[in-house]
This record gives structure tokens, sequence and C-alpha cells, in this order.
């Protein structure tokens, strides 16, 4: 067993993880934020996406004591407060989820995707989000989701 | 003051109640029910295609920590029957966990219960099982020679169903068939086209994969089952019966379902272990598929084979078809595997009228895992061989294939029209559908522009497909499980409205379609009313969320549920207000005379009156709550026209997508936000099929596809921006008129792409080509010559 500490959607978290466990895991199942989602097992579909240190990354893909000492932000802690995420109002505005099961990890990967191209071209869009499967969508009202936060940021 | 106006929200792209929950991460799927004192169950998974289990070592496994118990399928079969199925098919015993014998790779051989998922798994993984192998056999053309190898005893040549025939000329119990009329019409035709076609397999892919919770209440006696399903009412009745326990004992939740495209309508051997254990065990008990299990053990879709022949004149009258079709069906008969490819009969006719149809269904066993509905179930298939004939028949006449369609439509005037399969078609106006989107996508410019870009040594491609689908499901005589829907409106006490479906949506945006319609019904403002589904202990029937099902009978269900309160209430009104019930109006949250908007009361004032009847007006009992079950008279038939313009690079054989223009006609719509929403989803799957995915295996019976590694679904960047549009031909067959659009999307897309492939790559003298298209096929195509 390992011990952890980190910053979870702004509060301390602290955990003894066995070294194998998954971020995803201690996420879902020791701090119960089942927001973030398991999709898949080769850390193909993004379904797990959240923030680590600022940047989208897989937390499928990370083990919980390589995130000891960092700040981690998933789905249940970008709104602020009652006041929705750009990118989470474009969800809703654009009917850009179905099922719902890709979406947080869709969302976050678009927080980096405006982050570090704040008016992106559909097709930077499209290319940007290629590490988050949708099998609901067909990614159309995806993309005119992440477009309307970038109008709204603009 | 004047009370607010409410838009009418039926008909308006109004955004979904759903969302708010979902983007918050706040839903609740399967994985995320936590019960005090849950456990964890894994199951070991053969590794074989096809063997007998000779010995099972379990005893690592138990000595593992955390470890509680460890079953195999021989302890299993001591108090869990075979799963039964839903058709009327003959089928083969089926455990849930074998007991003797395993015939595809991933079928269970053991399970474990444990206290955590990893430790579940570990043990799992420490089972040790040694098969005495026998030969695999994955190609249905053949299995169907019993060689070389038998899988089940029983089943004769692996035939799990003998060769069917319909059409013309069969007897409606299938036993005398008369070729007459299709012998005629082949004899007489100046030109027939015959190609053997495959419609792959698929993995259906939600985006969740399946799991289960069951808690089995000692106490109480009573079993609640949390599973991913498309329908928790069904799933009860099964869950019951094998663990011989009334219905009204078992509670099944059908929470946030990922996504389930046909897969999750199955109800699995896992979900009867799980349940069943529960009970055993006095604990509850978990299990969340992983995705590289899923795609082993949930159903595949699609894998049928397909003979065609097109008999037509030169100018392009069809005077007769067949179609020869051979399922593979996999290893065992799920719900509705047998079932399925008897669709693709049915729709043989497709949008055309031809007098002489002979279809012929043979389904298969191989070494696979079993198939069963994946979106679309039938139909898609149906549509492909159908479509491509029709294109290599319009390709042999050097005829525009929209020409070649024109001519053989069904006329607008001939509905409802009886199909030579059996069907009767509700309502349609295919040469609007061809007509409106040969006009958004500027077919010429777009035949002048394929042209231009050829000249240039481009390899660009033009592909137009019609459809019609069996939509509605559907009167009780064609679903063994039923095909009704339910629902109850209740007007609480304070005026607020709940509603139950017994449509169990998973992504579909029942809670807002349902909503609209109830809001305007009642004329009070949308967040006044909430729709509950998919959990059985409030839902008191229901099917489920199938066949593009939801709104043509589950909307329909609610709407006569509500017809029913909405008449008893205006009977409170009019005592209240002392006027007559047809005189009243339901409007802006109030209940009012007629053209006296003032002289009214409050929709909650009304309410509270219903609920304390003082006085009790004469011949009515109190309170507001109505249910209705709808059985509908006919399925419905939505249909459309997919155009699509492809360019294949000649240096690498890549297939992209530049445009797909799509007109589907599903009736009258009730939030075109959302049908559009499932239309792209549909298209993004049917050209999944076309362009990148297949489920393959080795001639071994190991599969080759078993995880996101090596089975591609459809990324944003393979797609273009869809273009779509509607025409609308209400049904007669419901009061909404809605037809249903949940699988419109797979239906044309799938052949109108191949044919554009086909046209891109027409030059190097090709007439078909079978999916996926991918780039080394397309390649070797091109380079043939010189390769
Ligand atoms: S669960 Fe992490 S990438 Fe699929
Ligand atoms: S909304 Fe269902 S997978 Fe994206």
């Amino acid at each position: 067993m390992a011990q952890v500490s980190i910053t979870v959607n702004g509060k301390q978290r602290t955990g003894d993880v066995e070294p194998r466990l998954l971020l995803v895991h201690f996420l879902r199942e020791q701090l119960d934020l089942t927001g973030t989602h398991v999709g898949c097992d080769t850390s193909q579909c993004g379904a797990c996406t959240v923030l680590v240190d600022g940047r989208s990354a897989k937390s499928c893909t990370i083990f919980a004591v390589q995130a000891d000492g960092s700040e981690v932000t998933t789905i249940e802690g970008l709104a602020d407060g009652d006041n929705l995420h750009p990118l989470q109002d474009g969800f809703w505005e654009e009917h850009g989820l179905q099922c719902g099961y890709c979406t947080p990890g869709m969302i976050l990967s678009a927080v980096t995707l405006l982050e570090d191209n704040p008016s992106p071209s559909e097709e930077q869009i499209r290319e940007g989000l290629d590490g988050n499967f949708c099998r609901c969508t067909g990614y159309q009202h995806i993309v005119n989701a992440v477009q309307n936060a970038a109008a709204g940021r603009a | 003051m004047a009370a607010p106006v409410l838009p009418k929200l039926v008909g308006q792209r109004v955004k979904r109640r759903e969302d708010p929950r979902l983007i918050q991460g706040l839903g609740t799927y399967v994985d995320d029910v936590k019960i005090v004192g849950l456990r964890h169950a894994a199951f070991k998974r053969s590794d074989v295609a096809h063997g007998r289990i000779r010995s099972i070592d379990t005893a690592a496994a138990e000595a593992m920590d955390g470890v509680e118990a460890v079953f195999t399928g021989a302890q299993i079969a001591e108090f869990l029957d075979p799963m039964p199925i839903g058709t009327p098919f003959p089928s083969p015993e089926h455990r849930a966990v074998a007991t003797d014998v395993v015939r595809y790779v991933g079928e269970p051989v053991a399970v474990v219960v444990a206290a955590g998922r990893y430790a579940a798994r570990d043990a799992a993984d420490a089972i040790v099982v040694d098969y005495d192998t026998r030969p695999a056999v994955v190609d249905p053309e053949v299995a169907m020679t019993g060689h070389p190898t038998v899988i089940h005893a029983d089943f004769d040549n692996n035939l799990a169903v003998p060769l069917v025939p319909s059409g013309t000329g069969v007897s409606p119990d299938g036993k005398t068939v008369d070729d007459t009329a299709v012998d005629r019409a082949f004899a007489d035709a100046d030109v027939v086209v015959s190609q053997r076609m495959v419609n792959q397999r698929l993995a259906p892919t939600a985006m969740e994969p399946r799991g289960v919770v069951a808690h089995y209440e000692r106490g109480k006696d009573t079993m609640t089952i949390w599973s991913s399903t498309q329908n928790p009412h069904i799933l009860r009745t099964f869950i019951a019966l094998l663990n011989g326990m009334g219905e009204d004992q078992v509670r099944a939740i059908a929470p946030e379902v990922g996504g389930g495209f046909g897969a999750k309508i199955n109800i699995y051997g896992e979900e009867y272990v799980v349940a069943s254990l529960s009970r055993r065990l006095g604990l509850p008990l978990k299990w969340t598929e992983d995705r590289s299990e899923a795609f082993l053990a949930t159903i595949h879709g699609r894998d049928i084979i397909g003979y065609i022949d097109v008999a037509a004149t030169r100018d392009g009258k069809v005077l007769g078809l067949k179609l020869r079709l051979i399922a593979d069906v996999g290893a065992y008969n799920m719900l509705l595997t047998a079932a399925i490819p008897t669709l693709t009969m049915l729709m043989a006719n497709a949008t055309y009228d031809i007098p002489a149809i002979r279809t012929t269904l043979t389904e298969v066993f191989t070494n696979k895992t079993p198939t069963d509905a994946y979106r679309g179930a039938g139909r898609p298939e149906a549509t492909y061989f159908v479509e491509r004939g029709m294109d290599m028949l319009a390709r042999r006449l050097g005829m525009d294939p929209a020409e070649l369609r024109r001519r053989n439509f069904i006329p607008a005037d001939r509905f409802p029209y009886a199909t030579q399969m059996g069907a009767v078609y509700d309502s349609g106006d295919y040469a609007k559908a061809l007509d409106r989107a040969l006009a958004n996508a500027g077919w010429r410019e777009l035949q002048r522009q394929r042209d231009a870009a050829r000249a240039e040594g481009r390899l660009v491609g033009l592909g137009l497909a019609m459809y019609v689908e069996v939509c509605g499901l559907g009167p009780s005589a064609s679903l063994p499980t039923g095909g009704w829907e339910h629902a109850q409106v209740t007007i609480e006490r304070d005026g607020r409205i709940s509603a139950t479906t017994g449509a169990s949506p998973h992504g579909q945006g029942n809670e807002t379609t349902f909503a609209q319609m109830l809001a305007d019904q009642f004329g009070v403002p949308l967040e006044h009313v909430r729709i509950l589904h998919g959990d059985t202990g409030v839902v008191k029937q229901g099917i489920g969320t199938f066949g593009s099902r939801s709104q043509a009978v589950g909307g329909t269900a609610l709407h006569l549920a509500g017809t029913k309160v909405r008449e008893k209430m205006a009977k409170f009104a009019a005592a209240l207000l002392e006027a007559h019930e047809e005189d009243l109006v339901f409007e802006d949250g109030r209940i009012s005379v007629q053209g006296a908007p003032d002289a009214g009361k409050t929709f909650a004032e009304v309410a509270a009156y219903a609920y304390v009847p003082v006085p009790l007006p004469a011949g009515l009992d109190p309170g507001l709550s109505e249910e209705a079950f709808f059985e509908p008279a006919n399925n419905t038939y939505p249909f459309g026209c997919h155009i699509s313009m492809v360019e294949v690079d000649r240096d690498t054989g890549e297939l992209a997508l530049l445009r797909l223009v799509a007109v589907d006609d599903a009736g009258n719509l009730i939030n075109p936000l959302i049908v559009e929403g499932q239309i792209h989803g549909g298209l993004a799957q049917g050209i999944g099929q076309a362009m990148i995915e297949e489920v393959r295996y080795g001639a071994d019976g190991q599969p080759l596809t078993g995880s996101f590694m090596d089975y591609a679904i459809p990324r944003a960047a393979d797609l273009p921006r869809f273009e779509l549009d509607a025409t609308v031909t209400p049904t007669p067959v419901n009061p909404l008129g809605a037809k249903g659009v949940g699988e419109a999307g797979t239906l044309g897309s799938t052949p109108c792409i191949v044919s554009a492939a086909v046209d891109a790559l027409s030059g190097f003298g090709v007439t078909h080509i079978d999916m996926m298209l991918r780039p080394e096929k397309l390649w070797r195509i091109i380079h043939g010559g010189q390769a």
C-alpha cells in the first residue's frame, strides 16, 4: 500500500492505495466521484478524461500514485458553483450528448483544446477530439457544442 | 395580470432536460451504484473456440485474498436452469456458464465472487481450465456442410434454422412454394444482375459496457437488479422466471444507460448468474464488463450473406428479385437472435413495386459470439442488398441510379401497400424524399463535379440509396414479449404532472420529448412535467426501447393516458366553474371557459379540488391518475434517401467521405433537435460499417478484433458535417402520426457509400466491393494490374 495525497476539485484528498490502482478507480471508488467513466481498457476511448494539473489526461492511463501531489479536476468540479462552465453550457445548448457516457471526458478534453486554441476551426475541433469516442452523436452536435463554447468565450 | 402565454412545444427544438445532470457528472450508471457490503463478480472465459472442458482447477483462485467463492459452470447448473430465448425457434441448450462444451471464445466457464474488483479479476485469471479442443468453424457456408465440426448435437449441418422460404407464391405457413411467378419474371427479363454480398459482423460498442448489480434481501424475499438494459420489464420477467420468483418480488432498474444500440435488449448470462448468486449468497453483487470482455461477450450484429438476383426490362422496370440469405448467428440463440434475419426477408420489397420476389433464409451456427439485434436489426441488411442490387442494375443499364429508383417506386397513391413479403406499408411518398435529396445534394452539379475530378485523374464517386424500414414494433402478434407500451399520467395535488413510461431510454431523450407532449396537452410549463422511467418499481408495466418504438408506441400510450386524465380533470373543472366540459380550455397554466380566460381556475386549484373533492361531483371518483396500454394495429414504415460523395486516394486506397446528404421521413416529429441527433448517430454507425468496422476471426475461431486497438469505430475526424432534411408523411397507425427514427441513419448510409466507392473505382472494372472498404482492399483494386 502507498499513501497518496491529491488535490481533487480544490480539496486535498488522501488515500492508501495499491500501487497498481488506476487514478480513475481511485476517483470513482475511493472518492465516490463517479462522473469520470471507464469505456475501455486500452487507453483509447477518453471516457475517463480528467484535468491533471490543468491539462486533459486519461485517468485510466495513470496510476493513482503517479498523480500524488497533483491537482485533479473532474467533471464534478468543472462548474463554478451553480454557474456551468461554457463547455457544459455548450453541450446542453447544442444537444452535444445523448446517453451522456462519453460526455464528461469529451468536455474535459475540449477544455484543453480551447485553452490551446480559443477559436478552432471545425477541422481542428474534430482532430482535437480524436482521443474521445462517442457512439451516440455522430460528433456533429459535439462540434457545435465546442464552437458554441468558443464563441461564448470570445 | 394576464398569465404568460406558454409556447406550444411539440415540434420545437427544446433543449434536453436530462442534460444538466449528465454534463455535471451527476448521472448514476450501473457501475456507479454502491450498496453496503457490495461484492464483485468476475468471469473466467473460454480462450478456445470449441472444446470439451476436461477439468477446471479453482484451488489457486479460492486461496487468494478477498475471494469468497468460486463457482464452475457445473456448480452453477445445480441451481440455475438453461437460459430461455424470446423467439419460437428451436434452440440448443444454453447455460449461462458452460458445463461441458465451450463453443466460442469468451463463453463463461467459471465465476468468482470477491471483496473487490481487482481481487475478483485476479482470481478469475488464476483459474486453470484444461480443454480437449475440437475443430472450430467460422465460415457459415462451410459450417452448413456439417464439417469440420457439428457445434450442437441436435442441429444437423449446424443449421440453426433450416431453409425458410418467403415471398411471392409462398403459403403463409411456408409449407407450399409456388415459383411460377418468380420464374416467369426471370424468363421475361432483358437483363439480370447477380451478386454475392457480405453484410459483415459488427460490434455494437455502446460506450458504457454492460454491467449488473443484484441485491437480494432475504428479509423481504425480494430482488432488486440494476442493469444496463434497454428493457427493464423484460429483464424482470426473465430474472423472476429463472430464479423461481414472482414478478412482484423482482424490481429491475435501468439507471442511466450509456447507449445500447440493440445489444442491451438481450438478457445475458451474467445477469442471471449475478442475480442468482446474490440470492444464494445473500449478498449484493456487482459485475462490470471490461471493454475487451465486451468484444467477446456482448452480442454482435449483422453477419449475413446475401445472394441477390434482380431481373429487369431494358428500360429499367424490375420484374423480379431473388434473395438467398445465409445468416451466421454464432454459437447460440440469444433472446431475439433467430428473429433478426427474418426482418431482412420482410424488407426485401424495399421501396419498390416488384411483382415477384423469392427470398430464402438459412441460419447457421458457428464458433463465434452469438449475434442479435444491432441498430437497424435486419433492415439495414435488406436495404444494403437490395440497394446495391439496384445500383448494379443501373450501372448495367447505363441509367441514372435516381431514375432507376423512380421507375420502380411504389406510387404514393398506393398506400397502404401490401408487399410480396407480407408487410403492409402504412404510408409513403418515396419520390418526394428522393427529389428533396437530389435537390439538396445538387445531384446534377455533383455529377458534373465528379466528371471534372475524374478528368483530372481523381477517383471521385457518387452513391444514392433509398430505404424503408419497419419500426414502431409492433403488434403483439409479431413480438413474443408483447408489442404494446404502457404509460400512466398523474396530476399531483399541487398541479405538477408525473408520468411513467415503459419506454426505457438510453440516450433518446424521452424525459424531454414526452414532457413536451404533456405540457402541450395540459397547457402547463415544461418544468412542471416529470417523466419517470426505467424502474419496474415505479413504472408498472412496459416493454422497452428498441425497433424505433419509443415515440410511435410509448409516446402514443402516454398521449392516451394523458387524454384520459384530461377528460377527468375537465369534469372537475366544469363542476368548479359551473361550465360545460366541452367549453373548457387548458392554457397557460389555467383551465377556463373558452372566450373568458379570466373566469377560470389555475391548474393547481383544479388539481387540489380533485384530491379534496368537496362536494364530489356526481359520477366521479377522487384523484387524477390514469393509465393506458397502446397496442398498435400495425408497424410503421419510415423511409428516406441518402446520397454520398466519396474520393479514393489513388496512392493509398484511403476512402474519404466528402458529403453525406440525408432526407429522412419519420412522420410527425416531436423534437427536431433530438431527431437530428438520432439520425447523426445512426449515420455514423452506418458509415462505420461501410468504411472501418468489422469483427474478424481467425480460421481457428480466435477473435482478431478484441479491443479498440483492432476494432475501429468512427472518430470525429472520420466524419463530414451531415446535411439533413426531412419530409413529413404521417402514419395512420397512431394518433401522433409519428413513425420512429432511432435506426434510420444506419439504413441508407451504408449502401450509398459502397455504391459511391464502386462508382469512384468503376474505371477499374469493379461492379461490387464487399465491406468494410479498407484502404488495402481499394488499393488492390486500383493497383491490381501492376501489383
Ligand atoms: S477508459 Fe480511459 S481511455 Fe478508455
Ligand atoms: S453521448 Fe453516448 S457515447 Fe457520447
